[in-house]
């Protein structure tokens, strides 16, 4: 059993590591969540240069054909510094959506494109308050062009294009779902920004009147490469998730050696030591269940779907433990627009609803550990 | 990152599988693996009697204490060998029960610090279950703080005399050998005063007493000593360095991987698979299903944190501090999910059955011996101070007493 990254792999995450040390420090988060850009650009520019947008895409399209395991490295990094670019929704959504369901054309059509940090994409597939479900889906797609609204969609406002979900029947199945890529530069296409409790990452409203859509994958299809799209998004998330969770955690052990009440730095208290104490526990079990999730989608085993789900639970708990007691431990001073914390408290609370919330995950992992037991 | 044995590994997996199918006592199977927390018993047969047999029939073969030195009583067998065999030995490693604190700590001290001659007396015999073993560290008035322990050994010429007393000593009544630590120097500060012994139970003097526990049962005991008498020759480690030997007795109970630790979650997955609520099963249940999924994630993610452990050991590294979390992670979920699945038979939660409507009692039993689990090896609260110190690098509780002579320190009842 080898249940860790290779050497080449943790070089990597070193690599990833350093790089967004360097260009993406707080202060470049900050200009994001002022509102002074709506993503780092030149982060963005220069994660294309370092291959990172890529790694996972093939070579014969322009990509590093690492894979994803070198993916999840870099997602953990990511999540860590807390990057303000459309990572996950380019890369874990619209590029894995490509690779499962694009044909040879649309795959040399986007992903180099991707890979070169020259396309932002995303996925098209909430509309309003619910969770992921192919009932939910009110977008039509008829003769070739979408109508409807999608809300809300990450990144959607900057992405140059989109995989949306659309209804091409009407039987009450899931094959009545289908996906298309839309040109989100082109006619009959409206972006309305949304403002939500991440700033350093933008949601926006689509309105699609009459838009110009070619089919991704055959009809009646669509829900099974939702399916699998989020799966694998779920597993990679779950890495910026952790990778979160252990700087928030950092964050909060550091300013427990560092600040001094009652004559004694705080970190000495059994009150505070405990809650670090558990917040290693929450990442530590997070991680471990991440490394499965790594594992099942990097050899794209039958346990990925259970595996997901678990990956997903676990970091989303995590994240959302280490970030709320880190300004915990922080006291006053965490509940400042000047400290970090509050970064990682809204990025936490909002990538876990991302692709659908806990709850929904919860019930998928019940699903499908019966399914396991039943076979 | 791959599951996949090497060839090495495969193939001593193989040998393992075919050993313990020619072996195993099958007819305890199925007993065995319904036994959870609180309920490894055998209706007809005494839990330690089976035991022995399966130990001695694993030592004849060389499957006892694999990882220790074929001198001693082992196979001299690589870490991840150990929890290979661990894995194929499935629910026969129930039947090790009373041999694991031998196993875990006894012996590696015995090992670490004995004479070439304890060694080659004791250890195999201990290995092989002949010989049981059990550890005489905690005392009333030393839990937490077993440093601040009270039994003296006073030194008589080439012997040690005892008189004192220790408390929750699991398997004290069948044991043959204990590990005891003992005060020699009253003078000196607490942790600098202490020795450690191995002494025969049934030495004069020795008195072993059961302990009636809030469950109900009796695993742990008191041992008192009167005058009890060993020779200097049974003292592991100089005088006065026994906190230092009790440091390498615990590491090896912290390096004790391939987690044999039960979380509850199977059981609770069966559990609410089959039960029949007012609106349907009451694995159906949005809330049950939310709580089922919170726990499953934790006993998976304990699963794969033993698996990075085991990984660091199968490349030859020492595994990390991950692997401190178990004890702290499933001893309150136990509880939790003891509590819950109570909760879901309503008024009739209470009643303790043991048949099979009741799931055979067995919620009801894991919640009246889960507490122990939070407090048996380190309490939860000692667990998280080990973590945030050894792991996070925070700063050590103020110790008032450190520096003080342990005659000093004030105390209640002394």
């Amino acid at each position: 059993m080898n249940f860790d990254f290779s050497d080449e792999q943790k070089q990597m995450r070193d690599e990833a590591r350093k790089f967004l040390t360097e260009q993406c420090p707080p202060k470049a988060v900050r200009e994001v969540l002022d509102g002074k850009a709506p993503y780092d650009k030149a982060l963005w520019k220069g994660l294309a240069e370092m291959g990172f947008l890529g790694v996972a895409i093939p070579e014969q399209f322009g990509g590093a054909g690492a894979g994803h395991l070198e993916l999840c490295v870099i997602a953990e990094e990511m999540g860590r510094a807390l990057a303000p670019v459309p990572f996950s929704s380019t890369v874990y959504l619209a590029a894995e959506a490509i690779l499962i369901a694009g044909s040879d054309a649309q795959k040399q059509k986007w992903l180099p494109k991707i890979a070169s940090g020259d396309a932002i994409g995303t996925l098209a597939l909430f509309e309003g308050k619910s969770n992921p479900s192919p009932k939910a889906i009110k977008v039509t797609a008829n003769g070739g062009v979408l109508n409807g609204v999608k809300k809300p969609v990450a990144d959607g406002a900057i992405a140059d294009f989109a995989v949306v979900a659309a209804r091409t029947g009407s039987s009450g199945r899931e094959s009545d779902i289908s996906l298309f890529i839309v040109d989100l530069k082109a006619g009959g296409v409206e972006v309305k920004s949304l403002t939500n409790i991440d700033l350093t990452r933008g949601q926006a409203e689509i309105t699609f009147k009459d838009a110009k859509a070619e089919p991704l994958g055959a009809a009646g299809e669509g829900w099974s490469v939702i399916t699998q799209v989020l799966d694998r998004a779920a597993v990679l998330t779950a890495f910026e998730q952790v990778g979160g969770a252990d700087r928030a955690l950092e964050m909060g052990r550091d300013y427990a050696l560092d600040r001094i009440a009652f004559g004694r730095p705080i970190g000495s208290f059994q009150a505070v030591k405990h809650m670090l104490a558990d917040m290693y526990v929450s990442a530590t079990l997070a991680r471990s269940n991440c490394y499965y999730g790594a594992w099942a989608l990097s050899t794209n085993a039958g346990e990925l779907p259970e595996a997901a789900a678990a990956a997903r639970i676990s970091a989303t708990q995590a994240f959302q433990h280490c970030a709320k007691n880190n300004i915990q431990v922080h006291g006053g001073m965490g509940f400042t627009w000047e400290f970090d914390c509050h970064m990682y408290y809204r990025r936490a609370n909002a990538v876990a609803l991302g692709l659908g919330s806990l709850s929904y995950w919860e019930d998928a992992l019940i699903d499908r550990m019966r399914k396991k037991n039943a076979a | 990152m791959n599951f996949d044995d090497t060839p090495q590994e495969a193939e001593f997996r193989a040998v393992a599988r075919k050993w313990i199918a020619a072996n195993a006592p099958k007819e305890f199977e199925e007993e065995l693996s319904k036994s959870s927390l609180g309920r490894i018993r055998l209706a007809k047969h005494d839990m330690v009697e089976v035991g022995k047999a399966w130990q001695k029939k694993k030592a004849e073969g060389g499957w006892a204490c694999l990882h220790w030195p074929k001198e001693y009583g082992g196979r001299g067998a690589t870490p991840i060998e150990r929890v290979i065999w661990q894995q194929e030995e499935g629910v026969y490693g129930k039947l090790t029960q009373p041999f694991q604190i031998g196993e875990g700590m006894c012996g590696p001290t015995v090992m670490a610090w004995g004479s070439e001659d304890a060694k080659r007396r004791y250890l195999p015999k201990l290995a092989s279950g002949e010989e049981i073993w059990c550890q005489l560290f905690s005392e009333p008035s030393a839990g937490s703080d077993v440093a601040g322990l009270r039994t003296r050994a006073e030194k008589k010429g080439d012997n040690w005399v005892v008189n004192g007393q220790k408390i929750w000593t699991s398997g004290a009544h069948y044991s043959d050998y204990g590990l005891l630590i003992a005060r020699t120097d009253p003078n000196v500060p607490k942790h600098k005063g202490l020795t450690m012994f191995f002494l025969d139970m049934k030495s004069p003097g020795v008195e072993v007493r059961p302990i009636k526990q809030a469950n109900g049962m009796q695993e742990f005991n008191e041992v008192y000593f009167t005058d009890v008498v060993i020779p200097d020759s049974q003292r592991l480690g100089a005088v006065g360095e026994g906190w230092s030997v009790s440091l390498t007795t615990l590491m090896n109970e912290r390096m004790s991987i391939g987690s044999r630790l039960a979380t509850g979650v199977p059981e609770m997955f069966e559990f609410c698979s089959n039960l029949m609520l007012e609106d349907g099963l009451a694995i159906d249940d949005p809330a049950v299903r939310s709580k089922l999924a919170s726990w499953a994630v934790k006993a998976s993610g304990l699963k794969y944190t033993s698996y990075r452990a085991i990984s660091a050991l199968s490349k030859g590294e020492r595994p990390g501090p991950e692997n401190s979390i178990g004890k702290l992670v499933s001893g309150l979920m136990l509880q939790d999910i003891a509590t819950y699945a109570m909760d879901l038979e309503g008024a009739a939660g209470s009643l303790t059955g043991t048949d099979e409507e009741q799931a055979n009692g067995q919620f009801q039993q894991m919640l009246l011996s889960s507490p122990s689990m939070r407090i048996a090896g380190g309490t939860d609260e000692i667990l998280r101070n080990i973590i945030a110190e050894r792991v996070l690098g925070l700063p050590g509780d103020i110790r008032v007493d450190k520096d003080v002579p342990y005659n000093k320190i004030p105390t209640k009842g002394r």
